[in-house]
């Protein structure tokens, strides 16, 4: 039979069966749209997440001191004091995949302007810090290194802060605050930022020169971490090894020895942060592939039950000439047809349901060209496998049975 | 034995030829630990241009044989050649052919495919052969309904055709692809004397031009319109009689008072 005769039939005997035809579709359809809207949520909130975390600054690499565990007690992270400025020097100096490196040390700081009060973490750092988080100045200006070596009491403070202590839209560069009762001037306010991927409010903040924040407000003479950035994304690996290195021959380790500190790259937290979602990506889109089988099951169903009832119509078609395979291929043309017909309208409805998501509960979606073709073969698939056993069993039938049949 | 009586035949009929030929035919069904013997040796000829009547009793083995004959059975002993084809020897595949090529069948039930036009269900046939355009299709299927009086009818489904008429979709369906022979197990079985008159008329006038025809029936006054009768009985033939004047279904249908309708008003 000619493909094009083949098309015909199987249209044909689809029409007769309208609604039948229809609700096998539904399950193609229902199982294809929501793997589409599962995926298009999964990409997306993948997606803002990783948007978030570009936030956090550019190949970013952080370095603390690892709790030593000597004497079998475990110190918390961070508490270390270890980490000096000396080795911050010496990474400026000996790592040519760093670009940017700043100590900062933070302290949880009471602000007063007037009468109004708030309670924020203040952060020591080096001028360079802006460049590492890719932070902006709204107004005013940066302190620089002479501010630190000086330790001056200047500060830059984030839009969460101007609102708290200052009202909505308040410029208040140029303003005293107190911070836990000493006088800081204000000499910039940063842009906003917005939270970051943990959530955390990334504008309550205020910035001062390191030595300010470390000598006079907390009196030590460690550091708590450094904040470094490589110089692409692509030297991430590399700079961790050359801080590792220099780290490691300052504070007298081995080679072979376990280092006492701890880096952390970008790469890592973005890893951290997608991994949720993308298992729960792969969670949604594998409930939804089971609607899309359940669908194919229903496709089965439906084809065996139509050749059982088109029994007779099998024997009056081999009667006038219909060989085995030219009745396999009406019953799988048909299969195929539902699945494709059912895979179309069900990209259509899952991009339309994506859309209305987005709108309406302003989740982040993204619908990949990806995942409406593997949708597609999906559901050709599907057709193909569930409709080869019916076809074959209409094709094996004996035309003289087929006549017969009750 | 067999080669003699090919011999004789090929010497007797220069102009017609035996489309069909069985010799020796048996058919046994098994069912369970029972055979069922439904053909016990079946021969004949059946010539080109002939119209032939199959009767006897239920059972007798009339449809086996026609299934034998047209390809929609194997037998389990014997030879048959269709059109000088040994069919005996071919795959599913090629007996699909054969069906599509040269055997034209009208059952008992019309069995025309239900929701589907009078026009699709003739094009049938044509759809299974990869040589016939779309067109060509289409200009022979109406064709075929036009011999047998149903044109205005195309496009109408068979649930919307009296009996008859369904018969005449299923003999227009039999003779669209051009067979060499139609077969018709009891085509008339389901129908009242005077539409069984037409379409017996329908098939005398396809006989005139050609179209070897073998029927099975019943009834002996539908047989009186074919040339030759054979008589089955037990799965072996008993009698072959030749008819000297077949009656003619057509002058009869036009003598006869149309009474039904006379009733009814
Ligand atoms: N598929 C089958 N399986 C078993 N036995 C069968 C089968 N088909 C026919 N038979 C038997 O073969 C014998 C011949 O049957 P067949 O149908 O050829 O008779 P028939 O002459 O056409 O009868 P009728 O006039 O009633 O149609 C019967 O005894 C029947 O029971
Ligand atoms: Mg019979």
């Amino acid at each position: 039979m000619k493909i094009k005769n083949l098309l015909i039939a199987a249209i044909r005997s689809l029409k007769k069966n309208k609604m039948r035809t229809f609700l096998t579709m539904l399950g193609i359809i229902i199982g294809v749209a929501s793997v589409i809207a599962m995926l298009a949520i999964g990409q997306g909130s993948k997606q803002s997440i990783q948007a978030q975390i570009s936030t956090l600054g550019t190949n970013i690499l952080i370095i603390y001191p690892q709790a030593s565990s000597s004497g079998g007690v475990r110190m918390e992270a961070g508490s270390s004091q270890k980490m000096t400025l000396e080795d911050v020097n010496a990474i400026t100096e000996r790592c040519p995949s760093v670009e940017y490196i700043t100590p900062q040390v933070r302290s949880s700081g009471q602000l007063v302007n007037g009468n109004m009060n708030w309670r924020t973490s203040v952060y020591g750092v080096y001028p360079d810090y802006f460049e590492i988080r890719n932070l902006k100045i709204m107004s005013g200006n940066l302190f620089t290194m002479t501010d630190d070596r000086s330790s001056t009491k200047v500060c830059i403070i984030g839009q969460t802060v101007i609102t708290n202590l200052f009202g909505d839209y308040a410029d208040p560069v140029g303003n005293y605050i107190r911070i836990n009762k000493i006088p800081f001037k204000i000499i910039g306010t940063i842009e906003k930022k917005g939270q970051n991927a943990f959530g955390q409010d990334q504008d309550d903040v205020v910035i001062a020169p390191f030595s300010t924040v470390q000598k006079r407000m907390m009196a030590i003479t460690h550091i708590q971490s450094m904040l470094v950035s490589a110089r692409s994304e692509a030297l991430i690996p590399a700079a961790s090894q050359e801080i590792t290195d220099v780290l490691k021959a300052k504070h007298n380790l081995g080679p072979s020895e376990e280092p006492d500190f701890t880096i952390r790259t970008q790469t890592d937290i973005a890893e951290a942060a997608t991994a949720t979602s993308g298992i729960l990506t792969v969670l949604l889109a594998t409930i939804a592939s089971i609607s899309l089988l359940v669908g194919g099951i229903g496709i089965m169903n439906i084809m065996l039950v139509s050749v059982t009832e088109r029994t007779r119509e099998i024997g009056i078609r081999m009667s006038v000439g219909a060989r085995g395979r030219d009745v396999l291929l009406q019953f799988l043309i048909e299969a195929l047809m539902i699945s494709l017909l059912g895979g179309f309208i069900g990209i259509s409805l899952g991009v339309i349901v994506s859309q209305l998501i987005a709108n309406i509960l302003s989740w982040p979606v993204n619908i990949t060209v990806q995942s409406i073709l593997m949708s597609f073969v999906f559901a050709s698939a599907i057709g193909i496998f569930f409709g080869w056993y019916p076809a074959r069993k209409a094709a094996r039938l004996n035309p003289i049975d087929a006549l017969r049949y009750e | 034995m067999h080669r003699k009586c090919k011999e004789v035949a090929g010497e007797e009929d220069k102009m017609s030829k035996a489309i069909i030929s069985v010799i020796d035919l048996v058919k046994i069904y098994q069912m369970g630990e029972v055979e069922v013997h439904a053909l016990r040796g079946i021969s004949a000829d059946i010539m080109n241009g002939d119209f032939l009547a199959i009767m006897g009793k239920s059972g007798s083995g009339k449809s086996t044989f026609m299934n034998m004959i047209g390809c929609l059975d194997v037998p389990t002993r014997g030879q048959y050649l269709l059109d000088e084809v040994d069919v005996s020897s071919l795959s599913k595949d090629q007996l699909a052919n054969l069906r599509n090529n040269k055997i034209g069948f009208v059952f008992q039930s019309f069995n025309l495919l239900s929701r589907t036009t009078a026009l699709e269900n003739v094009e049938l046939p044509l759809m299974y052969n990869r040589k016939i355009s779309s067109k060509e299709m289409r200009d022979r299927s109406l064709n075929a309904l036009d011999a047998v009086g149903l044109a205005d009818r195309a496009h109408h489904f068979p649930n919307q055709l009296s009996g008859g008429e369904q018969q005449r979709v299923a003999i227009a369906r039999s003779l669209v692809n051009d067979p060499v022979v139609i077969l018709a197990d009891e085509p008339t079985g389901n129908l009242d004397t005077r539409t069984s008159l037409e379409v017996m008329g329908i098939f005398q006038k396809l006989n005139q031009k050609g179209i070897t025809i073998v029927i099975v029936t019943h009834d002996a006054d539908v047989a009186a319109f074919t040339k030759r009768h054979i008589t089955f009985r037990d799965g072996r033939i008993i009698r072959a009689i030749e008819v000297n004047k077949p009656r003619n279904a057509m002058e009869e249908l036009a003598a006869m008072p149309v009474m039904v309708e006379e009733d009814d008003a």
